[in-house]
């Protein structure tokens, strides 16, 4: 079958042999959809406004699975030497991204003004994952925080306040404790509140970590501090929510079925990121709450999600269009209709400030408890060979969780580990 | 023993192998039923097996538009079959080579094919994607098939079977004046036709559902086959959506379904007739 | 004579390029990167001699990943064989509703694995999953299977031998349709019960079908990883970690290709053992013959 490298050879021959001109610049880039296929058509349509505006640029715009499978095939494709010239890939990926020297900092390709009024213009709390060493290598687009979604209806049932989340630990326990429900044979049927720990739980862990008053690592990503007590005391609160109170499933939770397992009543209160907001609006039979994470010594929450970043091996044409581009789509009226769209936070103030945006948050209050929350949102854990390292917590976290260790032993040797590979990077 | 306890033991006995049977085979079907159940009604009853639930269609639309589906599965049709032709004329050429004529460093070459029956492509992938981009091949449908064409086990089998040939017809072909190839094509391939229906199935069902590779390699529409079109679903951020999974399941795999459905008795009976040892 | 070579050369050519290029001289390479450092982007690769193999050696995850391979290939491989000669049996018989049990048995062949993985994952969710709506008919409490460390890795266990085992059947069902309907006869007139023929007359005379089973059940119990993608991903603290995913893991998330290439080593070497003790054992049955 005709091979698109036969396909593009034909077209090159064609091309030159009627000597057009070279205008147009040619883009490729890498998108990550973790909400499924709404998001990916709304990348696509934004792609082709933006084409129809600039017709001197073609853009390719490609879905490339997941997260992991996005950054799989920008690394893959990178280290055969045949890189995107644009991509959104996690924005926790930024050192690892930068050890390989795959990307370069947005810096060069803007003027001092817009640095101040481009990349000044989005949250605080996610450019922490977006700058480094005074760089700018990513610019926050497809980004999110958890939250807690709790569901109105139990909570009545449960005689509790249906406008009044847990605020704080001590009140999710007592609350969760009263949402528990048990049918004649003693099974629960509805637990008082889920969060999930599969696949990647460091993530949500950060809900607890970050409000136990722990930064699990510091800003140049070459140190962890997976032992401090305050780290082992959320772990340990974690554990007890299963163990102690009762009040959650035992084990892994899996993180796919969670908005189901809350539209079925089988957890009362959920934690997931805000990306779940407009599936949780359009098919939760129930009247729900959305809400800040409980706090312990503070508020706080991790931040998540996509950045764009610039990818080195691409032309100077390139790099310049990818840019403008990045700058038109990350703009207050495209960044809204995205968060719109799906969920995801607009990252900039501007954006909440657009017709559609306000409308959007008037008829659905509930959307800006995200935006709300970034005042209190931390970096999510970033560090150099960073699946490495947060893989070396999950795991920790997963033997806390299934009992295999205390969570004090397992965050020791997690952290042993993690400096063994981090005392390089000093 | 009477003939009256004969039929009764006969009676349980055949009850039992009956049940045993249909419970094994409810057993196995359950996620086909359970993809066609939730393909069928609305999300909210995915998991709630309610009799009255309602009849809907919606969910082949929804699931239709969240990606190309006919065009991926043009892809895997395109992929399986450039494969398996690939297999079966490398893999013919190469055992009747192994089998039948001498040369010096047979059993060396030998060993180095046998070598792939168990060092599969699928674990050289990092190596196998710079060769791609050396060839310039990255993203196309060549791309995914080409590690597999040469396949050991196939060249093996073939082999195998080739060897149970009697050499008097070789010889007889021979004196007939065909030439090697002419030989071959003529005596041995007809006769190993068992092994060659054998083999097909096996790299049919091994790259219709193939998945680690495909991903890593394509990038487009154009190249991507089924299952890494239909990872899309299992990537949500925002949960699973199984009633959309399953109707693109059911979609992607409804006409081999049916065609088996169809077909069972022919395919199983000439699969049978070939008989593979 | 020498033609004969040019022949048999000209013959192999093609395959054996392939094989070379894909292959064997992929596999040195990983050899090779395996005594190397990773390349990263600002560091170039140096040698290293043996440090990617004390790192394997002291690596606890990849003791658990071997450690769940060989359970995952003692249990998936032995277990789908005999399911799959019990469908064969099945299905060979007259039995009511012969054409759906073939097509129920068969299912499996058909749906990818990516895709029905989603469903087995619904089967096992905690609560509201099949298994524990049934486990509730009869006041089961729910069980968080792919949960748990002791559980995870034989919920894996359970897909693979779904996925295995009815394509199998259609192999053990030509060979049984090859077994003479005279001696069946014969048996039965020596009053010879179905177990004794079994035993004495089916079990040997499948025994090539079975051998050529037993090498992709084998060869499956290293590749068919797929469902982990979608299930578990290796977890909880990595009890459902295969090796072949540890190694996607390490190479595609972890970008440490070096100590890729060192794991990939151990198991291309453990394979080749198979694959050289498997011609042996396949050589001899053929020469029997």
């Amino acid at each position: 079958m005709a091979s698109r490298f036969l396909k593009s050879t034909v077209i090159a021959a064609l091309l030159s042999a009627t000597a057009m001109p070279a205008l147009a610049v040619d883009l490729e880039f890498y998108f990550p959809v973790a909400v499924g296929g709404k998001a990916a058509d709304t990348i696509e349509s934004l792609t082709a406004d933006y084409v129809k505006a600039n017709p001197d640029v073609k853009i390719d715009a490609i879905y490339a699975g997941g997260y992991n499978d996005a950054l799989s095939k920008a690394m893959t494709a990178a280290r055969g030497g045949n890189p995107p010239q644009l991509s959104v890939l996690l924005s926790a990926e930024m050192f690892t991204l930068i050890d390989e020297d795959l990307i370069e900092p947005f810096d060069a390709y803007v003027s001092e003004d817009e640095k101040k009024s481009w990349f000044g213009a989005f949250y605080p709390a996610f450019m922490e994952n977006s700058q480094t060493g005074g760089k700018t290598w990513g610019i926050p687009f497809q980004r999110s925080t958890p939250v807690m979604y709790w569901n109105k209806e139990a909570f009545k049932e449960a005689g509790l306040d249906p406008d009044h989340a847990p605020a704080n630990w001590d009140e999710l326990v007592e609350i969760s404790k009263k949402l528990v429900k048990k049918d004649a044979a003693g099974n629960v049927t509805q637990w008082g509140v889920r969060i999930p720990s599969e696949g990647f739980p460091y993530w949500l862990f950060q809900g607890l970590s970050t409000p136990a008053g722990a930064i699990l690592a510091n800003a140049d990503g070459n140190k962890t501090n997976f032992d401090d007590p305050k780290v082992i005391e959320a772990t340990q609160f974690l554990v007890d929510l299963s163990k102690k109170y009762g009040v959650m499933q035992e084990g892994a939770i899996a993180w796919g079925p969670t908005p189901k397992a809350f539209f079925e009543r089988e957890a009362a209160i959920v934690w997931t990121t805000t990306g779940n907001l407009t599936n949780m609006r359009e098919n939760a039979p129930f009247d729900f709450g959305v809400g800040f994470l409980p706090k312990k010594e503070r508020f706080g929450a991790p931040t998540g999600g996509g950045n764009f970043v610039l990818f080195k091996e691409a032309s100077q044409e390139q790099k310049k269009a990818a840019v403008d581009f990045v700058k038109w789509i990350t703009a207050p009226e495209q960044a809204a209709k995205w968060s719109m769209a799906t969920g995801y936070v607009a990252p900039r103030a501007d954006a909440w400030e657009t017709d559609a945006m306000k409308q959007y948050v008037k008829d659905f209050p509930q959307a800006a408890v995200a935006r709300d929350q970034l005042q209190y949102a931390v970096a999510e854990l970033s560090t150099y060979e960073n699946r490495k390292v947060t893989s070396i917590l999950n795991d920790a976290l997963s033997a806390a969780i299934a009992g295999e260790k205390t969570p004090q032993e397992a965050l020791k040797e997690a952290q042993e580990k993690a400096e063994a590979i981090l005392k390089n990077y000093r | 023993m009477t003939g009256y306890d004969m039929t009764v033991a006969d009676r349980l006995d055949r009850a039992l192998f009956t049940i045993g049977a249909w419970m094994l085979a409810l057993l196995w079907i359950l996620p086909l039923i359970y993809a066609i159940w939730t393909a069928f009604h609305p999300a909210a009853y995915e998991v709630n097996f309610d009799l009255t639930a309602p009849l809907t269609l919606e969910n082949f639309p929804k699931a239709w538009v969240q990606a190309p589906f006919a065009r991926y599965f043009l892809n895997t049709i395109i992929l399986v079959l450039m494969i398996l032709a690939g297999q079966l004329v490398l893999g013919t050429c190469a055992a009747y080579a192994f089998a039948r004529l001498s040369f010096p460093g047979r059993n060396v070459l030998f060993a180095l094919v046998l070598v792939q029956l168990m060092v599969m492509p699928d674990i050289l992938l990092v190596e196998n994607y710079q060769t791609m981009r050396m060839l310039g091949l990255v993203d196309t449908i060549l791309a995914i098939g080409l590690p597999y064409m040469a396949s050991g086990f196939c060249i093996f089998l073939l082999r195998q079977t080739f060897m149970t040939i009697p050499k008097e017809l070789d010889d007889a072909a021979r004196i007939e004046g065909e030439g090697v190839i002419g030989t071959m094509l003529r005596v041995y391939v007809p006769l190993a036709k068992p092994t060659y229906l054998a083999f097909g199935l096996v790299s049919v069902s091994a790259h219709w559902n193939n998945f680690v590779w495909p991903l890593i390699i394509t990038n487009s529409v154009e190249t991507r086959p089924l299952t890494v079109g239909l990872s899309i679903f299992s990537t949500a951020d925002s949960g699973l959506e199984w009633s959309v999974i399953n109707a693109a399941t059911l979609m992607t795999s409804g006409p081999l379904l049916i065609g088996f459905l169809l077909f069972q008795r022919q395919f199983v009976q000439s699969f049978m007739r070939a008989g593979i040892k | 004579m020498r033609r004969e070579w040019i022949y048999a050369l000209l013959l192999l050519l093609p395959a054996m390029i392939l094989l070379m290029g894909f292959t064997h001289i992929p596999a040195i390479e990983t050899i090779i990167d395996s005594f190397y450092s990773t390349p990263r982007g600002r560091r170039a690769a140096r040698f290293v001699e043996l440090e990617n193999y004390r790192t394997l050696l002291a690596d606890d995850v990849f003791l658990r990943a071997f450690w769940n391979n060989l359970i995952y290939a003692a249990v998936t491989i032995p277990a789908s064989i005999i399911i799959s000669l019990g469908m064969a049996l099945f299905v060979h018989s007259r039995i009511r509703g012969l054409s759906f049990l073939r097509m129920a048995y068969f299912t499996p062949t058909v749906l990818p694995l990516i895709a029905v993985a989603n469903i087995w994952l619904f089967f096992y969710t905690p609560g509201f999953g099949l298994i524990d709506q049934i486990r509730g008919l009869f006041d089961l409490p729910p069980q968080n299977w792919m949960g748990q460390t002791d559980t995870a890795l034989y919920t894996m266990i359970a897909v693979a031998v779904w996925k295995e085992a009815g394509f199998f059947m259609i192999f053990y069902l030509a060979a049984l349709q090859t077994i003479p309907t005279p001696l069946r006869e014969a048996a039965k007139l020596e009053g010879a019960g179905r177990w004794t023929f079994f035993r004495r007359v089916t079990l040997p005379l499948i025994m090539p079908t079975t051998v050529f089973i037993s090498v992709n059940a084998v060869i499956n119990s290293v590749r068919l990883v797929d469902h982990i993608f979608v299930m578990t991903e290796g977890g909880p603290n990595n009890a459902s970690k295969l090796l072949l995913y540890y190694i996607f893991e390490v190479a595609f998330q972890f970008w440490d290709t070096a100590y890729a290439s060192t794991l990939t080593v151990v198991i291309l070497g453990m394979l080749s053992l198979l694959a050289i003790g498997q011609f042996f054992f396949l050589d001899k049955r053929v020469h029997y013959k």
